[in-house]
């Protein structure tokens, strides 16, 4: 995946999201304290919120270009999008949670039984939302996403909201998904291991500007849980 | 109950439903308009939708008649189209309907801000257009909002009185309402009628307004 910011500008509520930057790389993390602007710049990429300034390219294709008047609908993006909370669609059931996207022309195709085999998800179909555990929303979310045939996967902190056992169940679910699914990805989190274990390239965020930059083991020395701290520019 | 008596109460509900179909569908528009979008003058839309809620009635049907009678500016038109509003059963509906859209507008806004904007970003981002969007998360999401303001918008109606005195005029067997028709009664002398008439008024007010009540807590107890 090739990600091009060029001098995009999103004002937000007590600073503004600047970005510059290009860079290649098929697991990209995002790293930063709340409110440093990590989800807003997923939403860039989404097209669920708009800059004021700049352009947003992914693989060569332009996504949003201010000057060029150019803004693809989120509907025409073929990125996938799992939230912080999920956000499945309460009225649904399980199965037309996950076939509300379906395939799109032009994109590789994700089987649905291989999402549901993947992810588990066999005798979750029939079910309510609201009958769901945290972690079973989170791997619904993640296969309607996948379902869409995304060209980018954006997971935005999806370990958030689960307890320790859980989260470690639901890293080896997103490790086995990223290496049969292959979608590049953008990982959001602020819990480096996490980070370390799901990306090879990750981009600090702190009050809306890039601070840091680099492959993850040049930005992160993890020894052991819950120990870590930023490594220092060499 | 004698026929007339029957007539009146037909006529009301048929005329009190009729109105909350018209102003259902706009209704629907201008409440998710004014939920989701934001641009200069929308307090200026606000407020005119609110108006009828706080003026005086009588007011309001003034202000219907000068537009729609013979000499007004939408009336003289639709004259010219041999349609006559003033004094028919048309100004009875569109009276209450005047009068009802304020409320349905607030109850099915409320419904619409309720629901996570989440869901339909993440909707757009797989793949569905506005019209899915709306059709597929919004509306079925609202959609206990908005047979409650539907509800509370037809028993508004049920009991309009001085908007539809102005515009619809009050004659018996053609525009007189429940509500006129007491009045009527109550102005003869003949309480016991108008006391019957009341309690037939009170009844599907009463089941409107439980209805609307039962769909909204319904609503709140899953939340």
């Amino acid at each position: 995946m090739k990600l091009v910011f060029e001098k995009v500008v999103l004002p937000l509520s007590d600073f503004a999201l600047e970005l510059d930057l290009s860079l290649q790389t098929e697991t990209l993390g995002l790293f930063g304290p709340s409110g440093s602007g990590k989800t807003s710049l997923l939403d860039l990429i989404a097209g669920v919120r708009h800059p004021a300034k700049g352009r947003i390219v992914v693989d060569d294709v332009v996504l949003t270009d201010r000057v060029a008047r150019v803004s693809v609908p989120s509907r025409e993006r073929g990125i996938g999008y799992v939230s912080q909370e999920g956000a499945l669609f309460p009225h649904f059931s399980v199965e037309e949670n996950l076939r509300y996207g379906g395939q799109r022309r032009g994109f590789a195709v994700i089987s649905f039984d291989r999402v549901v085999s993947v992810l588990n998800l066999q005798t979750l179909l029939q079910r309510r939302i609201v009958n769901l555990s945290g972690g079973e929303k989170q791997r619904v979310a993640l296969g309607r996403a996948l379902l869409s045939s995304p060209r980018l996967l954006l997971l935005d902190e999806p370990l958030s909201s689960l307890d320790a056992a859980l989260r470690e169940e639901t890293m080896e679910l997103l490790e086995q998904v990223r290496n049969e699914f292959r979608v590049p990805w953008i990982y959001v989190s602020h819990v480096p291991w996490e980070l370390q274990r799901l990306c090879t390239e990750i981009l600090v965020l702190d009050h809306g500007r890039v601070v840091r930059q680099g492959p993850v083991e040049k930005i992160f020395t993890v020894s052991s849980e819950p120990v870590w701290r930023l490594r220092q520019d060499d | 109950m004698i026929t007339s008596e029957w007539q009146v109460v037909w006529f009301t509900v048929g005329s009190a439903a009729l109105a909350t179909l018209l102003i259902l569908v706009p209704g629907l528009a201008l409440a998710w308009v004014l939920a989701r979008f934001h641009w200069p003058g929308k307090a200026i839309v606000e407020t005119i939708t609110a108006l009828p809620l706080v003026m005086p009635p009588v007011a309001t049907g003034l202000i219907l008649l000068k537009l729609l009678g013979r000499r007004g500016p939408i009336g003289s038109w639709l004259e010219s189209l041999d349609l006559s509003i003033v004094f028919t059963w048309r100004a009875v509906v569109i009276a209450a309907a005047v009068m009802s859209f304020p409320l349905l507008v607030r109850s099915v806004r409320v419904a619409f801000e309720e629901i996570n904007p989440r869901l339909e970003q993440i909707a757009r981002t797989l793949g569905a257009g506005e019209m899915r969007v709306f059709f597929t998360i919004t509306l079925p999401l609202a959609a206990r909002g908005i047979v409650a303001g539907t509800l509370l918008a037809f028993a508004r109606a049920l009991g309009e009185f001085g908007a539809t005195v102005m515009l619809a005029g009050n004659i018996p067997g053609k525009t007189a309402t429940l509500s006129l028709a007491i009045y009527n009664l109550v102005q003869l002398g003949d309480d016991d009628t108008a006391l019957r008439l009341l309690a037939y008024l009170i009844a599907i007010a009463f089941t409107a307004v439980w209805l609307g009540e039962r769909v909204l807590g319904s609503k709140r107890r899953k939340q």
